[in-house]
């Protein structure tokens, strides 16, 4: 099979790799890549062996910080992150859950005073019985992870 | 933001639900004090609950200190467009601690968050009402002189009854014994029958109210509520079986005692009132002692 690079390789930056396709935009959208000045190149809709169909985001000339790269793993548990210098990969990141999660997520209840005043969200990340919540700081109701709607 | 703050039952330890019932006792004794001396305290109710305000304005003025606020959120400056975090700046200025009564969920929380004077939940929608659960187990420790190891027998809506799901939390520190009484459409939901099996505290569930209670110490009564239901039928029916009625209580404990947060409608027939195990006025006057309690806590005036 002929394999070619669809995408330029990139000097320095960060490569955030085998997201699912359908969370592409949802990634840029939690980066805030729409503000971003850099050279970011996309790319969607990729073959990938191991989950079918892949999306991609170069960002040159920035190293995501880790605080920026682990709200990824809301939504994209095993997105691959390459810190690149120089053509080389200088650090594989590893995406860590962060225990509270602030602004990205929007709470499910309609009746929470989140949805109706000017109060950045927060959701404290639990485990019930195996399975990852996230319980809204004030509402106190909880949502799963995979069904957490992003703002 | 001030750390005096009391939002929901889960933050406060044990220990400080002992002490505060331990205060509480002492109001009792002597409810009329000038403690809170020169204190303005403000009761915001974004929505009317006279039963609650009166509680938490009668705990104030008993102590000496004086009330500002309104009750009715038509009259206030949020109708105005105002938003909850300048009408909680504002009232900071002007008093000392804030009782708040929200509709919306979650907005004691951020009112504790953007407050520098401490904030008493006194309901936010669904949500928490911790000046309840504290005063039902002010009653509980009443009439059964203790917390530990009682059979509790839960009723009614189960679902949405934001009283029973405080006092499971708040009442799993002292090895309680639950029954969930409530009709299919109601039943106790799934997060706090897993919280129950997370802290080891035994359960059963039944659907109807006979005589099913007979070796309960305290009978937890909700109303069923009829906007619950999709099919009015339904309603009908489960409202008629949903009526504790006198001669069910013939073979109750001699130390079992009934409590309901109030308002009642249909659940308890009025004949149940005479019985010695009536105890729900008796429990909203508890409120009373409860409420001093907290207000002075908060204040650090004990």
């Amino acid at each position: 099979m002929e394999k070619k690079l669809k995408v330029a390789a990139l000097r320095d930056g960060t490569v955030i790799d085998h997201i699912p396709s359908d969370k592409l935009f949802k990634v840029v959208q939690i980066l805030h890549l729409d503000t971003c000045d850099n050279q970011i190149t996309l790319a969607n809709n990729l073959e990938s062996k191991k989950i079918g169909s892949k999306g991609l985001v170069k960002i040159a000339d920035r190293a995501l910080e880790e605080d920026e790269t682990n709200k990824i793993a809301l939504i994209a548990p095993n997105a691959k992150i390459n810190i690149i210098k120089d053509f080389e990969v200088v650090e594989k990141r590893p995406l860590i859950l962060p225990e509270e999660i602030r602004e990205i997520v929007q709470c499910g209840n309609p009746n929470c005073i989140t949805n109706h005043q000017p109060v950045t969200t927060r959701f404290k990340v639990m485990k019930n019985e195996e399975e990852l919540m996230l319980k809204c700081i004030y509402c106190e109701r909880e949502v799963k992870r995979d069904q957490a709607k992003i703002r | 933001m001030s750390k005096n703050s009391l939002v929901s039952i889960s933050d406060y330890s044990k220990e400080e639900i002992l002490s505060i019932l331990d205060s509480a006792a002492n109001f009792e004794a002597n409810p009329n004090r000038k403690t809170l001396d020169g204190k303005v305290i403000a009761t915001l109710f974004f929505e009317p609950s006279t039963r609650t305000r009166l509680s938490f304005e009668t705990a104030v003025i008993r102590l000496g200190g004086s009330i500002i606020g309104f009750s009715d959120a038509a009259t206030s400056s949020s109708s105005k467009g105002e938003t909850l975090n300048d009408t909680i700046h504002m009232v900071s200025c002007y008093a000392d601690a804030i009782v708040m009564r929200h509709p919306l969920e979650g907005a004691a929380r951020y009112a504790s968050e953007v407050s520098p004077v401490p904030i008493i939940n006194a309901g936010d929608g669904a949500n928490q009402h911790p000046s309840q659960t504290l005063l039902d187990m002010y009653s509980i420790l009443k009439t059964q002189g203790t917390l530990e190891n009682l059979n509790i027998c839960l009723v009614g809506d189960l679902k949405y009854g934001r009283t029973v799901h405080s006092l499971i939390m708040a009442m799993s520190y002292f090895n309680p014994t639950f029954k969930f009484i409530a009709p299919e459409e109601l039943k106790m939901p799934d997060e706090y029958k897993i919280f129950c099996k997370k802290n080891g505290i035994k359960y059963t569930e039944e659907t109807e109210l006979t005589g099913n209670f007979n070796d309960a110490d305290i009978l937890y009564m909700t109303r069923v509520q009829r906007e619950r239901f999709q099919d009015l039928m339904e309603y009908e029916r489960v409202k008629n079986v949903y009526t504790l009625k006198k001669e069910m209580l013939e073979n109750s404990k001699p130390n079992l005692r009934i409590l309901h947060p109030l308002p009642r409608v249909t659940e308890i027939d009025p004949n149940v009132d005479t019985s010695e195990k009536a105890y729900y006025f008796q429990q909203a006057q508890n409120g009373l002692y409860i409420r001093q309690a907290i207000v002075s806590k908060v204040l650090n005036q004990q």
